[in-house]
């Protein structure tokens, strides 16, 4: 996994709210046995019409899209599905951070697993952006993991919260694996002591 | 001091599955049964392979079949290349590392979340994963079980154990009796559909009351199946005498002396008395009606008779915009029940809906009678056991003769990934848990309901209130 450190870059706005991990990538992609290219599946049902065409007033088909690495979504994002196809399609695409007031619990334990920053704001905050960026393509906010400070437009820095462990992870890009296998001897002394 | 607080069921499971903690690090949680099927499994293989990882405990994780596999004549080759390689991959899995595999020649084989009670390897007191968020329907006997995802399934598969921080606790309480016509299904709804989609997030619900304690095993499973419709990965119950007896003599189940240790353990898994929830919510059993949804989530449900709300009156001007949207998408109109409007298709199946109990409501509403001309009806039995049954008891015949189509055992049309789908714009009326913008098929539009309520509009073609056929 590739750390997670600093980032500055474009956001592109995602209004709606309870977003579950269908419209993120619908079943039928799912059919896959790795995990490689699922970015062109993204939103796949709110990007492309039933010809595959591209339907140009969706967010992700417009040029503000491209390259942009942050995503502002609605609150209680990543419901539904546990698919890790979700996080693996939104990182496939180039999202590296989502900012939102909250996200799906499995959704979120599987953006962390994926180098994928799930970033929590207070209501206001993510009002203010949400109202400013849909009209402004250049938007572009910092995110700084090791303070968890998010800095917006303007100047102004709220912080978010991340649970230490998963803060570590991402900071130094180690897989979650690794710890676990770290302490095989304390799950072997379980296993005998049952 | 030990022991002296007291504790909830949760409490008590969680606490002793921790295998260690560090501070400021989530919980090692050991993990007694782990189910996989195809879809979310090889990817975790894969990466088992890339770090020269083996299956540490192969007898605790079971297999099957049920995501992508045709419902339809199972002599015949599978067409869907895709589908093909995804079984491939499970079964070329199981079998290098020693796992047991309900695959489609398996007189088992059936959805992952039925199958695992069936073969009783699903028992009180357990921690429970599988890559699917369903997997709390496995709660109803009193165990955690939860949904997680492949990278979670990779380690499960590694280590036998899950990094997890400790959710609150949630307890959702029903006193009272259900009127007739009211069910599991409709409870759960009204459930969700009073706290969100998102209401249980960062919660470990427990259901508790009376309601509850009348339910068989198959009503509670339907219960805990759908936590995760209200945010929440794990959904349980206290286990009783009704989960021991569903139990008893199952393949996986403890057996003689065993059987009897287990039963006295299990028996101290219920909450102290006086133990307390993070949150509770209590609804009255005798209020409920049956349900329906309307909308592009599970939270969006009302009772049957009740008008599908209007954006216009709603005050928070997200949940306005959702709401328009959700009814743009489905293209009903606020302000009037749904009753009465026609629908295309019936699917009575999915881990919710799909169990002996289930198709027996339905078969006592269509037995003798046929379904509208209009609609399309598919039954999908759970597993191949439950198809069985039901062919044994007539049902399936009852099923037949109403001009339903009987089908082979999986996720069918709950999921649409093997070709059982909705036609765009098509409206169904399905006893499967998500109602999402094109969970049944591209453009597809879901409602929500009951077996016995699915079974009433198989009947007249239109949304009606199967107590007006009761």
């Amino acid at each position: 996994m590739e750390p997670f450190t600093k980032l500055t870059g474009r956001v592109v706005p995602l209004s709606a709210r309870d977003v579950d991990t269908d419209q993120i990538i619908p079943a039928r992609f799912l059919k896959v046995t790795d995990k490689v290219g699922l970015g062109k599946c993204l939103f796949h049902d709110w990007r492309f019409d039933a010809e595959g065409r591209p339907r140009p007033d969706f967010i992700l088909n417009q040029p503000r899209a491209a390259g942009a690495p942050i995503l502002l979504a609605g609150d209680n994002f990543g419901c539904g599905s546990s698919r890790e196809h979700a996080p693996w399609a939104l990182a496939s695409f180039g999202f590296r951070a989502i900012i939102s007031t909250s996200f799906a619990d499995i959704f979120c334990g599987n953006c962390l697993k994926n180098g994928l920053l799930p970033v929590i704001v207070d209501a206001a905050t993510h009002a203010a952006l949400m109202e400013r960026a849909p009209a402004d393509p250049a938007i572009e906010v910092g995110i700084d993991l090791a303070s968890q400070t998010l800095a917006l437009p303007g100047g102004a820095t709220v912080t978010f919260p991340i649970d230490s462990f998963s803060k570590e992870c991402l900071l130094a890009g180690v897989d979650q694996l690794g710890y676990i296998l770290k302490h095989a001897d304390k799950i072997a002394a379980y296993e005998h002591g049952r | 001091m030990a022991a002296t607080n007291p504790r909830t069921m949760f409490e008590k499971i969680w606490e002793s599955h921790v295998v260690f903690q560090e501070p400021d690090c989530p919980a090692l949680l050991y993990i007694d049964l782990h189910l996989i099927h195809e879809v979310t499994s090889p990817q975790a293989f894969q990466g088992l392979r890339e770090k020269g990882l083996k299956v540490r405990q192969p007898s605790k994780t079971v297999a099957t079949v049920d995501h992508i596999v045709p419902t339809t004549d199972r002599s015949l080759p599978i067409t869907d290349p895709q589908a093909s390689e995804l079984i491939a991959q499970l079964r070329g899995n199981c079998r290098e590392n020693g796992i047991e595999l309900h695959g489609l020649e398996s007189r088992h084989q059936g959805i992952v979340h039925v199958i695992g009670p069936e073969l009783g390897a699903t028992q009180p007191g357990m921690t429970v994963v599988c890559g699917d968020s369903h997997t709390a329907t496995h709660g109803a006997f009193g165990a955690l079980a939860f949904g997680v995802g492949t990278s979670e399934v990779e380690h499960v598969l590694a280590t036998q154990c899950l990094l997890q921080n400790r959710p609150r606790t949630m307890e959702v309480r029903v006193e009272g009796t259900l009127p007739p016509g009211v069910t599991a299904k409709d409870v759960i709804l009204a459930v969700i559909g009073r706290i969100g989609v998102g209401g249980g997030t960062g919660h470990a619900i427990e259901y508790t009351g009376s309601a509850f304690r009348a339910m068989s095993m198959e009503e509670r499973m339907t219960v805990c199946n759908m936590s995760i419709e209200g945010g929440a990965r794990a959904g349980m119950i206290a286990p009783d005498d009704a989960t021991f007896n569903f139990l008893c003599g199952r393949p996986r189940a403890p057996q003689g002396e065993a059987w009897d240790a287990a039963v006295a353990a299990w028996r101290c898994l219920p909450g102290d008395e006086g133990a307390r929830y993070d949150r509770s919510i209590a609804f009255d059993a005798a209020q409920l009606e049956p349900m329906i949804t309307y909308g592009t989530n599970p939270g969006m449900a009302i009772p049957i008779t009740a008008p599908v709300p209007d954006p216009a009156r709603m005050e928070d001007a997200v949940r306005q915009s959702a709401l328009r949207k959700a009814l743009g998408y489905m293209a009903i109109e606020p302000g009037k029940p749904l009753l009465g409007r026609p629908i295309d298709v019936v699917f009575i199946g999915s881990c919710t809906n799909s169990r002996i109990s289930d198709l027996r409501a339905a078969a006592k509403v269509l037995r003798g009678k046929k379904v509208s001309p209009k609609v399309r009806v598919l039954v999908v039995p759970g597993s191949q056991p439950i198809k069985r049954q039901a062919e044994a008891e007539g049902l399936a015949d009852v099923f037949r003769q109403a001009g339903c189509e009987w089908r082979e055992a999986g996720c069918s049309m709950c999921i649409a990934m093997n070709g059982d789908m909705l036609a765009p714009g098509q409206y169904s009326v399905s006893t499967s848990n998500r109602n999402f913008e094109g969970r049944q098929g591209p453009g597809g539009r879901t409602l929500l309901a009951s077996p016995l309520t699915a079974a009433a509009c198989a009947l007249t073609g239109v949304v009606t209130d199967v107590r007006t056929l009761l």
